[in-house]
């Protein structure tokens, strides 16, 4: 109430609740954007999204092309996988992702011919406000595109109008709160073009009628690129503005930037489009121009090759499937002794336990930290003093203190009444911890735990609705049996003999 | 060692260190200004209570086999400091120490050290203290006034003497040094059918000296400015919020207003209450202590009207003339069920009723 006052009265700093400002350090801001050369191998996982992994469509010894699909999508949630450059299938077999766990996942390896031949059997489309929506998005879904911004989930899926929830607005998020990364930025200042181009395209598809590219205040470069070219656009008419917003972490999650574009939260258990809105990362929609008028499927991404042990830091066009030891050893980074890798930003990022893994479509940042700057960070956890710090922080409106001690006691049922499951896990309340709780660590665990109750459950549930359903069948047969009995005695008038035969 | 690998990889820097040290800061203008007041009496005080502490804590640290690296967060030093504002500048030597101890053993390490104490450690030492020893914490000197009570606590030996061997060495007689607090000779006046306002007048109550620190109360009670500067630190540093402080002042200036403007002869003015005995100690320092006040700021609020609510009843209808640490210790116990029901609001949930 205090605070509605506040903001009635103008004074609302922060629209969304919560956030931090942590030391950006975005030492690549400036840095053009490099084409990575091609690696000696490619190693080509084949589930690089949120959702079912994908089955291969190509056998050692095939030669493939540069964007020919080498993988199809399995299920709705989906999307296939194509090669990276033109070469020779050379293995098929399960190789390390991406993954805190280091698990692994199945891969196509191809060794590149090096011509980089491209399959041109996708048409460009350019007359796409003509075009069917229905087969624009197919494109954008055989074109593999999935969101490029970390999540990785298939972009196709959000590309649909629903006479029930029309969008009213797409917000294009350029917001890159992550410290650090810079690639979005990047692509901002150097590639305004497409971007609006592949802006407009996914109005068309929505059926939208306002656009908002949301950049935060201290990317004043790309804030003046983009608004040129949507200067120069709205020339035709169009209904598309540039947002600058004041830099905080995490007003690049969708649900914040949400609430900040449009003043309205999403419902728990709704999606953006319940409130007539989609967001779209920067990456992605430079793919899906490149899908759709360039015929291009998504075969490269650009990322951000940083932290205080790489020497020669920087925003790489990287080939999807090359190893990210090769990369580092582009930028001068040979030794990994006593150096910390992530995959992704350092906020959300995950820690690598080695760099012979391969860039996915998720990958926004690769960075090497020394062992003093992490340090810092995981430092040794001390008692919580309740400060009441991380509350401040949780841009959700959660007790992090209160919410971690649940966790930690696996009191499952508690912390889901505190919420556990709206947690982001943006790190907002582990940043800020003066005694260095590793507050999502135990939300990870406490999430973790829950799941496996769950499945637990389902598997309970399912195997006593077996036996249960065998009882029946059981039941069912013996009354059947009783019945025929019965009317075979009564049509025939059994004779005790009969009778006899009839037991056997 | 790495512990854990989680996310986030970057961190703000701040550690329980900082906001210890943060808090020592802030209590410096008040340390300052009772040894411009006390002396060498209140250097003493202070260095002992504090040496008691940090000895308390390392002892304690180590019979029970534990490392003594908390005792780098400054933790321990905070109680200490905190604990000597709050005593007369009179109190025995022992009675220093004991309370330190106190503080530390009975008042943290009994309930598994930083982080899991009810209560502010240097609060519930000071309230054992007022319980057991009534009197003597409750004798005050007559500050500042070296030409009104004859001492100069200035002078080292002088204030020796008196830290070790107590008010009875001293030639002069006890009462001409000491006097009440406004709060206990108002009380005192009541009970006796004195209204208000003329207990105030016969006492040359003064607000301004109220203000500066120049009327009788404890080491760092008397001066409500360096106490005002000292929060105001806090506020800034983001050491506190605004929450407890706020809503604590504002209950015990509205309730005094109301009762004030009602019959002005029986209740104090709100200034009154406001710039008297340990209110702004408790308000900024003791009430604020994070490990026992809510952590969701509706909670913080919660927390400061009752604190107020209780300050202003025991002060005017209470057997104490001051209420305000007892009201703490009272909303400290009320902590877990506040933080339960004043969670925030939840993004994307409609609010729950509670
Ligand atoms: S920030 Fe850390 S110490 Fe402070 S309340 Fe949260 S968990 Fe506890
Ligand atoms: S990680 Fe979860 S609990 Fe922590 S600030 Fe983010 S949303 Fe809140």
């Amino acid at each position: 109430m205090i605070k509605h006052f506040f903001k009635k009265l103008g004074f609302s700093s922060a629209p969304f609740a919560g956030g931090i400002q942590p030391d950006m350090q975005k030492w690549t801001e400036s840095s053009a954007i490099e084409i990575c050369p091609l690696p000696p191998l490619l190693i080509v996982p084949m589930k690089q999204h949120i959702g079912q992994a994908c089955s291969s469509l190509v056998k050692v010894g095939d030669h493939v092309l540069r964007g020919q699909k080498i993988a199809k999508a399995e299920g709705y949630v989906s999307v296939p996988v194509h090669a990276p450059t033109s070469g020779k299938v050379i293995k098929i077999e399960e190789h390390a992702i991406p993954h805190p766990s280091g698990m692994g996942l199945a891969s196509i390896f191809i060794e590149p011919d090096g011509l980089d031949e491209r399959d041109t059997s996708l048409q460009p489309i350019t007359d796409w406000q003509n075009m069917d929506v229905g087969a624009l998005r197919e494109r954008v879904r055989v074109c593999g595109i999935a969101g490029l911004g970390g999540a990785a989930f298939p972009t196709f899926i959000k590309l649909v109008q629903d006479q029930r929830n029309p969008i009213e607005t797409v917000i294009l998020n350029g917001i890159e709160c992550e410290p650090f990364l810079t690639n979005d930025h990047r692509l901002m200042v150097e590639h305004s073009q497409e971007i609006l181009h592949g802006m407009k395209i996914i109005m068309h598809m929505v059926g939208a009628k306002q656009g908002i590219i949301a950049i935060e205040d201290n990317k004043a470069d790309a804030i003046q690129s983009m608004q040129d070219t949507v200067d120069d656009a709205n020339i035709e008419g169009l209904n598309i503005h540039v947002r600058v917003l004041p830099t905080r972490y995490p007003q690049g999650s969708e649900k914040q930037l949400i609430e900040v574009i449009i003043g309205k939260q999403v419902p728990a258990g709704k999606l953006p489009m319940h409130v007539g809105v989609i967001c779209q990362n920067i990456g992605t929609t430079k793919a899906i121009y490149e899908a759709v008028v360039l015929g291009y499927p998504l075969t490269e991404r650009v990322m951000t090759v940083s932290g205080d042990a790489v020497p020669n830091k920087g925003n790489l066009l990287v080939r999807l499937g090359t190893s990210m030891r090769f990369i580092y050893a582009q930028r001068g980074l040979e030794n990994f002794e006593g150096l910390q890798i992530l995959h992704g930003g350092p906020m959300m990022g995950e820690r690598l336990r080695h760099p012979d893994i391969p860039v996915i479509k998720s990958s926004t940042g690769l960075l090497a930290l020394s062992q003093d700057f992490f340090k810092q960070a995981h430092a040794v956890e001390e008692p919580c003093i309740r400060c009441g710090h991380c509350s401040e922080a949780c841009p959700i409106g959660l007790t992090p203190n209160l919410l971690a001690d649940h966790c930690r006691n696996e009191q499952l049922e508690k912390a889901a009444d505190y919420h556990l499951f709206d947690c982001i896990e943006c790190g907002a309340c582990s940043y800020v911890c003066p005694s260095h709780i590793p507050l999502v660590h135990y939300f990870r665990f406490g999430k973790g735990q829950a799941a496996q109750v769950r499945r637990e459950q389902n598997f309970a549930e399912a195997s006593r609705q077996r036996s249960e359903s065998r009882d029946t069948r059981i039941q069912r047969e013996k009354d059947e049996k009783a019945a025929k009995r019965k009317k075979v005695r009564a049509t025939h008038a059994p004779t005790p003999t009969e009778a006899e035969q009839g037991k056997e | 060692m790495l512990i854990h690998l989680s996310s986030p990889h970057i961190h703000s820097g701040d550690s329980i260190r900082s906001q210890m040290m943060s808090v020592i800061w802030a209590l410096i203008p008040a340390a300052l200004v009772s040894v411009y007041i006390f002396g060498w009496l209140a250097v003493l005080q202070i260095s002992s209570c504090m040496l008691a502490c940090l000895a308390t804590e390392w002892l304690t640290l180590k019979w029970m086999g534990r490392s003594t690296s908390p005792i780098g967060d400054a933790s321990a030093a905070l109680t200490g400091l905190l604990l000597a504002l709050t005593l007369p500048a009179l109190t025995p030597w022992w009675m220093t120490i004991l309370g330190g101890i106190f503080a530390i053993g009975l008042g943290k390490q009994v309930y598994g050290g930083l982080g899991y104490n009810p209560f502010n450690p240097a609060l519930s030492a000071r309230i054992i203290l007022l319980i057991s020893f009534p009197l003597q914490m409750t004798t005050w000197i007559i500050p500042l006034h070296a030409s009104l009570s004859g001492l100069n606590l200035y002078d080292v030996s002088l204030a020796w003497t008196l830290f070790t061997s107590g008010i009875a060495a001293l030639p002069q007689a006890v009462d001409a040094m000491t006097m009440a607090s406004p709060l206990g000779y108002v009380k005192t006046a009541w009970t006796q059918g004195i209204g208000a306002n003329e207990a105030l007048q016969t006492y040359h109550y003064s607000y301004l000296n109220a203000f500066i620190g120049r009327e009788a109360g404890s080491l760092g009670e008397t001066s409500a400015l360096a106490l005002l500067l000292g929060g105001i630190y806090l506020l800034a540093r983001h050491t506190i919020t605004w929450h407890i402080p706020f809503s604590f002042l504002a209950t015990v200036a509205v309730l005094a207003a109301t009762a004030n403007t009602l019959d002005p002869n029986h209740y104090t003015p709100p200034l009154f209450h406001l710039l008297a005995g340990g209110l702004m100690l408790c308000v900024f320092f003791m009430a604020t202590d994070p490990v026992s006040s809510p952590v969701t700021p509706v909670g913080q609020l919660v927390f400061g009207v009752g604190c107020g609510v209780i300050t202003w009843s025991i002060r005017t209808w209470g057997g104490y003339p001051e209420g305000a640490m007892f009201a703490v210790v009272l909303m400290n116990c009320a902590v877990p069920l506040i933080d339960h029901y004043c969670r925030p609001k939840v993004y994307g949930q409609a609010r729950k009723k509670a």
